[in-house]
């Protein structure tokens, strides 16, 4: 029997946390960016303002790599928002999931263990280096310590992890397996080793400017951060008196099979993602107000996307649609930046302002949508509906997801 | 290898329980592990830096006899007598 929309639940957002390179905060991260500031520093993204010991213990900072240590601080304020206060919102521990994204997992970990191996051999090695750096690590340390009893788990799909959280999240709930999950991703490979790897696939901008879309985009901008939401059903958060800020309508998946980092040209595939959670979602065309772009800013990825963009929502409609890149702010978060951008998609939904692509001035001729140039723009609805969007997210591997995202009323 | 003394060995364990979380003035000869919040993953550690300075070899079995901080220091200056 094929499960209908009707027997799905409703998931709302609750909560959002971030920590990037425009500060520690959801908030700071959509009112930066949409005052145009860029965290972008000497070509990368760093979490400067982040200082793990303001926000954890010493034991907390001893047994966690930075990627844990930026999950933990990003859930704990998106748990705070839900108001969630130590009793789990009232929902029963086991029914409380957490699924957490990393790309890589603990490189400063394994970097630094791999140095003592190599000074002092193999037996000085810490007892903490492999629960530090599983990619698991993250959504562990979170679990343990907000107390998450209910299914807990890492998801790995490089760029499009954080994305895949929210939609493993969404389904979780949607099919009764839990009533509130914290999803999200986090990320911290800025590491002379982490840009070298990077640098080998001449992925990265040369000139270290994210500027996703236009002519003169030359790579992508490595960053580091963090981006959690709190995923509620609708009914037993609206039933407990939560704010809500958001909601979680639709999500899809595909994949390219086509090469290990080159995304498939014809945008094929990349397409059917957005078609098929725009359908997951109920929508259509025209009820989508805004897209957050995967947008890179490397050549082929802007290209791909505009294309992709085109085929999912027709030539005409795709114009009309506003388009920007978080990662024009604060550059490319990896595995956090499907989960980083689904909560700068989500506040821009509520806010009504539409963030810019920063850096866009040289149109590139092949690449011809409304990429929101220069300034931020307030958002503008379509039939005076709740506003909605989508965040595209794509990787490495081929994987590309998209979550049909909405404002609220 | 010269003579370890209690002393130099007591200071030693104080000096590295006290950088895994425990303040410092929590760390007692009496105090225990668990009060400390002082787990087998740390203990490890702990048995890492004894190695490292005395050459006492610790191994797991005899890690899970220890409850007190006391207990450890004595095990390890009666090993590296």
């Amino acid at each position: 029997m094929r499960v209908g929309a009707q027997m799905r639940r409703r998931v709302v957002v609750t909560g959002l946390g971030a920590v990037t390179p425009l500060g520690v905060g959801a908030g700071v991260l959509h009112e930066r960016w949409a005052a145009g500031e860029c965290g972008i520093v000497d070509g990368a993204g760093a979490c400067t303002d982040f200082d793990p010991k303001e926000f954890l213990s010493t034991k907390e900072i001893r047994r966690t790599d930075r990627f844990s240590q930026l999950a933990m601080v990003a859930s704990g304020e998106a748990l705070e928002q839900a108001g969630w206060n130590g009793d789990y919102g009232g929902y029963d521990p086991l029914r409380v999931g957490c699924v957490l994204a990393t790309g890589i997992g603990g490189i400063h970990t394994v970097e630094s263990n791999h140095d003592v191996m190599r000074d002092k051999g193999p037996r000085a090695v810490s007892p903490l280096g492999v629960p530090s750096y599983m990619p698991n690590a993250g959504v562990a340390a979170v679990a343990m310590k907000y107390g998450i009893h209910g299914q807990t788990y890492g998801v790995v799909s490089a760029c499009a992890s954080g994305a895949h959280s929210i939609g493993s999240a969404l389904r979780m709930i949607q099919y009764g397996d839990a009533d509130a999950v914290v999803a999200g991703g986090s990320e911290a490979t800025l590491t002379e080793f982490g840009f070298a790897c990077f640098n080998a696939l001449q992925a990265l901008s040369q000139e270290g400017i994210s500027r996703p879309f236009d002519a003169r985009r030359d790579g992508f901008v490595m960053g580091e951060g963090a981006g959690v939401l709190v995923l509620e059903e609708a009914e037993a958060a609206l039933a407990r008196g939560a704010t809500i800020l958001g909601e979680v309508l639709g999500y899809a998946a595909t994949s390219d099979a086509y090469h290990l980092t080159a995304p498939d040209p014809t945008g094929g595939p990349a397409s059917s993602a957005i078609e098929l959670a725009l359908k997951d979602a109920g929508k259509s065309v025209a009820e989508i107000d805004y897209v957050n772009a995967h947008g890179t800013s490397t050549p082929l990825n802007d290209a791909v996307e505009t294309k992709a963009l085109k085929r999912a929502f027709g030539e005409q409609r795709a114009k009309q649609i506003p388009v920007s890149s978080t990662k024009s702010a604060i550059g490319h978060l990896l595995g956090a930046a499907g989960a980083v951008e689904a909560v700068a998609t989500l506040s821009a939904l509520r806010a009504r302002v539409i963030p810019p692509t920063l850096g866009y001035e040289v149109p590139d001729p092949e690449l011809d949508l409304d990429y929101v140039p220069g300034e931020a723009r307030p958002l503008i609805m379509s039939n005076g509906h709740a506003p909605a969007a989508i965040s595209n997210s794509f990787a490495f591997g081929g994987h590309n997801v998209t979550l049909v995202l909405g404002g609220g009323e | 290898m010269s003579a370890i003394t209690t002393e130099q060995v007591e200071s030693r364990v104080i000096e590295t329980l006290a950088s895994f979380g425990p303040d410092v003035s929590q760390i007692t000869r009496d105090a225990t592990f668990e009060e400390l919040d002082i787990d087998s993953l740390d203990l490890v550690e702990l048995a890492q830096v004894v190695e490292d300075d005395y050459g006492v070899i610790l191994k797991g079995e005899d890690m899970k006899e220890l409850k007190t901080v006391g207990q450890a220091i004595d095990l390890i200056v009666s090993r590296a007598e």
